[in-house]
């Protein structure tokens, strides 16, 4: 590893504005990296070296004019391929969109160009975000640099395993039932999902629009905050973008959790299937904040055990209408055939991938007159149910505790033959985006096997600060300092 | 037909003539280049999301104070799911069970015709299919789609099955344009499709109070083919009905060439729209402040400017009608009527009447042949003013003043009859003496005629004074003042014999 990357953000960002070194030389570190190692992890789908280094090169000459640098000047940054980059393709890891090209940076990324950060490369996924593999990338799975023959958790897994395996110390992910907390878990990283609102939808292709929430993945806390910082806020081209000003993170992320009152999510922690190295990771965070002066108890929280029946019926149901508009008429592949109905058909036929399929024709089935009450009303009902719970845990707690995901990361194709199985992935991590609030998960050791266990925190709506305070106590406390063990010639070998 | 009682309800679609589209900032305009007005937003790109136009919110609370509408106070938007290559996103965003107004009503007539709903929604784009198809989609060689017009606002207004003839659907909707254009919502222009009205009409037995089976038609570009292709579908249906048949509930299309409905029998009678709250957008919750400011600021309504123009200028509920349901005509009146009295809508001294009998005449016919609008006519209110003065005055008699007001609209004088009375020697003369000579000179080189006339009959003597008069004005080339005329020639011809 060269002595630039496995760097924090933060700390790339201080020596380039500092002089120390140039944004050109943190960008083509990370860039000889990724050409050394993502062959056998495969998290890129596309890389931009030129773009990036044009980019960086911008970020130097305004520091030779003496001009003031963004907070993540010079920092490279992991896409995943749902955010619009008008410098790159995007294609949500399907073949329907192979090689298209938006006119537009999705909001958050021309926020992010706007403080400095090199948009080094767009991630792999699964096909529009909906997978918790990234198997069901329509170009080719990614590996978990943790071991090469598991799957890095999805649908953010090339972001999660970008940063796992430093070939950027930030990326981008979407979460709309759990896809950058549990790739984050699986891969040893930090992962944080948003409060609905807070971060921009503008650009960013949508899966299921009540639910796509974008959010930082980083290495620290800190870094997460960092990145979170430069993303967030009003934006006014999305109408669910929240109007008021998104309070500081960085500045109160040292204050500790003396005082906060947390509490375990027993149905969560309790999950069926959940792995014992989990379980006990669950325990260890709850004394870590014990220690730290937090207030522990245990919370029940009934109705999240339906959580997952209603977001696969509220996911796939917008889904099917988000996706109608991939039809060969306008842009990405088109099929020929001699009637338009025909042509939408065969491109659609053999554009989407069989996950995409199952749950266009899930949601449009739920959508149906006759049908629509007994689904998708009765998901909204659940929707609502959990939401209340929630807030009934609230009134207690100022956060809550939960394992990210069941279990660590599994074997590459050990649920791909079974949905159900796979669905459950998200069980922990569902119910955060159903009530619209935030979550984060971290680090929290390594299991039996040596693969990354994580453990989430929740907080209420716009509780970002408090959930970085919980996040930042358990990373100190962990002290995660493992590290993949990618490109050692032991793993080679 | 007797024994039927013909129900009908319409759609009517109006585009709202915001300055940009319903859901970005495209230019909502008519005939630019192909593909120039469009965004990532209205061709629905991924990625991209929409965002309320706040004007045509405002322009639909007009129109739901002007319709007696319960404004919601908080309405959502729906998606409406079907595949079309002219629709970007293969779904319209538009309104569905909670629409911005509910339950109004329009008068026509002495009849209240309730407005079910108004909501707003967005357009789709245009299709062209080229070759084979005859225009049509299936047969052609290949189609070109232009999103100029997708995302352009729309508001639907959905009346109830209140309307009881063709003729009152007629009624019905030029009342309707003539609210939308005077609240200054709409270009309200049928030909160009900013507004377009589908039907949906049934047939009873009179006195029934059961709804019959209905069909929806399409495609009355026009009043005229709205009133056609009603009374042909209800003679349709009413055959239908007599024959012991049953009506089928379809969508027909009306085919002006052919006068008649035929069947779509297309895959659209089977649609499930599968709506669903559009999660893109948030409720709309127009305040109380904004929803009095739109309030106090409603202009005047058709309905109330007729009955002011009717109490204030005397003039009859049929021209009060033409004036105020012809886009303009009416702003274009009173601004003659204000110059014509040199204050407001005054009118009381016969300016009103005058002023009204021009436009609705010479002026309107005018404008209808050339299809122009009242603001492009090359004589001014003012000059029309100018014209009702010079009649009222004596200056100019009747006949020569539509002399005038042709020259004047041809583009003589500089738009001012004045002028072009003072150019062509137009002046009415109205001097005794000088009438009296001519008028003498006349029955001197007719003495049989004024005899025949002193001693004959009423019939003889009626054509002969039209002839005596006729004589006279010809020697005065139209310009005697007839009145004087009139009285000199009586005066003389009940006289002493002058031979």
């Amino acid at each position: 590893m060269s002595e630039l990357t496995g760097r924090s953000a933060a700390e790339l960002a201080a020596m380039v504005r500092s002089g120390d070194v140039s944004a050109v030389e943190v960008t083509d570190a990370h860039l000889e990296r990724i050409a050394a190692l993502d062959g056998d992890v495969r998290s890129f789908l596309c890389l931009g070296p030129e773009p990036a280094r044009e980019a960086a090169a911008r970020v130097d000459a305004a520091r030779a004019r003496g001009e003031a640098l963004g907070p993540l000047a010079g920092v490279p940054v992991a896409v995943k391929d749902m955010f619009c980059t008008v410098d790159l393709p995007t294609t949500c890891g399907s073949r329907i969109l192979d090689g298209w090209r938006p006119p537009y940076d999705a909001t958050v990324v021309s926020r992010l160009r706007a403080a400095g950060a090199i948009v080094i490369g767009k991630t792999n996924l699964d096909e529009f975000a909906m997978g918790s593999s990234t198997e069901n990338s329509g170009f080719f799975p990614t590996a978990n640099p943790w071991d090469l023959g598991r799957v890095p958790g999805g649908s953010s897994g090339g972001s999660a395993a970008a940063v796992a395996a430093r070939f950027a110390p930030l990326a981008l992910g979407t979460d709309t039932g759990g896809s950058i907390r549990q790739p984050a878990a699986l891969c040893g990283v930090v992962g944080l999902r948003p409060t609905y609102g807070r971060v921009s939808r503008y650009g960013i292709v949508a899966y299921a629009s009540s639910l796509d929430q974008a959010g930082p993945f980083a290495t620290t806390v800190a870094d997460t905050a960092l990145l979170l910082e430069a993303m967030w806020g009003h934006d006014p081209r999305d109408s669910t973008s929240i109007p008021s000003a998104p309070e500081p993170l960085l500045a109160s992320l040292e204050n500790g959790v003396a005082g906060l009152r947390i509490g375990v999510v027993e149905e969560l922690t309790d999950v069926d299937g959940i792995q014992p190295d989990v379980r006990a990771a669950v325990d260890s965070a709850r004394a870590l904040l014990e220690k730290a002066g937090a207030e522990v108890d245990t919370v029940s929280v009934p109705s999240v055990e339906y959580g997952l029946s209603a977001y696969y019926i509220i996911a796939p149901a917008e889904a099917s209408s988000n996706l109608a508009r991939y039809d060969g008429v306008r842009y990405g592949l088109r099929v020929p055939a001699p009637e338009v109905e025909a042509m939408n058909a065969s491109t659609r036929e053999a554009g989407f991938g069989a996950e995409v399929k199952r749950r266009i024709m899930l949601g449009t089935y739920a959508l149906s007159a006759g049908y629509y009450d007994a689904y998708y009303g009765q998901a909204q009902r659940v929707r609502t149910l959990i939401i209340r719970d929630f807030a009934r845990a609230y009134e207690r707690f100022d956060a809550l505790l939960a394992p990210t995901s069941p279990t660590t990361a599994f074997e590459l194709g050990a649920r791909t033959s079974d949905p159900l199985a796979m669905y459950l992935s998200d069980v922990c991590t569902i119910p955060t985006n159903l009530t619209g609030a935030c979550a984060v998960s971290v680090p929290a050791g390594l299991d039996a096997a040596g693969l990354p266990i994580g453990v989430q925190v929740l907080a209420p709506a716009l509780g970002e600060a408090v959930l970085l305070r919980a996040a930042r106590c358990l990373e100190a406390g962990f002290n995660f300092t493992a590290r993949p063990p990618l490109g050692r010639p032991e793993v080679a070998a | 037909m007797s024994g039927w009682e013909t129900v009908i309800g319409l759609e009517v679609h109006c585009e709202l003539a915001t300055a940009t589209k319903l859901f970005c900032g495209c230019p909502n305009g008519f005939g630019a280049e192909p593909n120039t007005h469009v965004c990532p937003v209205c061709l629905g790109l991924p990625g991209s999301l929409p965002v309320l136009n706040q004007r045509a919110v405002e322009f639909a609370l007009r129109v739901g104070e002007a319709l007696h509408c319960d404004i919601a106070p908080e309405s959502i938007f729906h998606r409406k799911n079907y595949f079309y290559p002219d629709m970007p996103k293969n779904y319209q965003i538009s309104q569905y069970d909670e629409p911005v107004c509910g339950n109004g009503w329009l008068a026509v007539g002495e009849r209240r015709i309730g407005v079910e709903r108004a909501h707003l929604e967005e357009d789709t784009g245009k299709s062209s299919h080229v070759g084979g198809g005859g225009g049509r989609i299936h047969g052609a060689d290949h189609s070109l789609v232009d999103y100029n017009r997708a995302g352009v606002p729309l508001l639907e207004i959905v009346s109830k099955p209140d309307l009881r003839s063709p003729e009152e659907a007629r009624a019905y909707v030029a009342e309707l344009r003539s609210v939308l254009e005077a609240i200054g919502v709409s270009d309200v222009k049928m030909e160009e499709g900013s507004l377009r009205v589908d039907a949906n009409i049934s047939l009873r037995p009179t006195g029934s109070e059961t709804l019959g089976t209905r069909t929806e038609i399409k495609n009355m570009n026009s009043l005229r083919s709205l009133v056609r292709a009603l009374e042909y579908e209800a003679g349709r249906q009413a055959e239908v009905l007599e024959a012991g048949e049953a009506v089928i509930q379809e969508t027909r299309h009306w085919a002006e060439e052919a006068g008649r409905t035929h069947s779509l029998r297309s895959k659209e009678e089977s649609h499930d729209y599968r709506y669903f709250p559009e999660p893109d957008l948030v409720p709309l919750m127009p305040s109380a402040e904004w929803r009095e400011r739109v309030r106090a600021a409603m202009p005047e309504l058709p309905a109330a400017r007729r009955a002011r123009l009717i109490e204030a200028w005397g003039i009859s509920e049929v021209d009060a009608g033409v004036l105020v349901s012809t886009a303009g005509l009416a702003d274009y009146a009173e601004a003659a009527v204000a110059a014509a009295t040199g204050d407001g809508p005054g009118g009381g001294d016969g300016a009103g009447r005058a002023v009204t009998n021009w436009v609705t005449g010479d002026l309107l016919a005018y404008l209808n042949e050339r299809g122009a609008a009242p603001a492009s006519l090359p004589l001014s209110p003012a000059g029309l003013a100018e014209l009702v003065r010079l009649v009222a005055d004596g200056t100019l008699s009747r006949p020569l003043a539509k002399e005038v007001l042709g020259a004047a609209l041809a583009g003589e004088g500089g738009g001012s009859p004045a002028a072009i009375v003072a150019d062509r020697g137009l002046a009415q003369v109205s001097d005794e003496g000088q009438l009296a000579g001519v008028v003498r000179a006349v029955l001197d080189t007719h003495p049989a005629e004024v005899e025949r006339y002193r001693s004959g009959e009423d019939k003889d003597r009626k054509k002969l004074r039209g002839f005596f008069m006729g004589k006279v004005m010809a020697e005065m080339k139209g310009r005697g003042n007839p009145q004087v005329l009139n009285r000199l020639l009586d005066e003389t011809l009940s006289g002493p014999s002058s031979s």
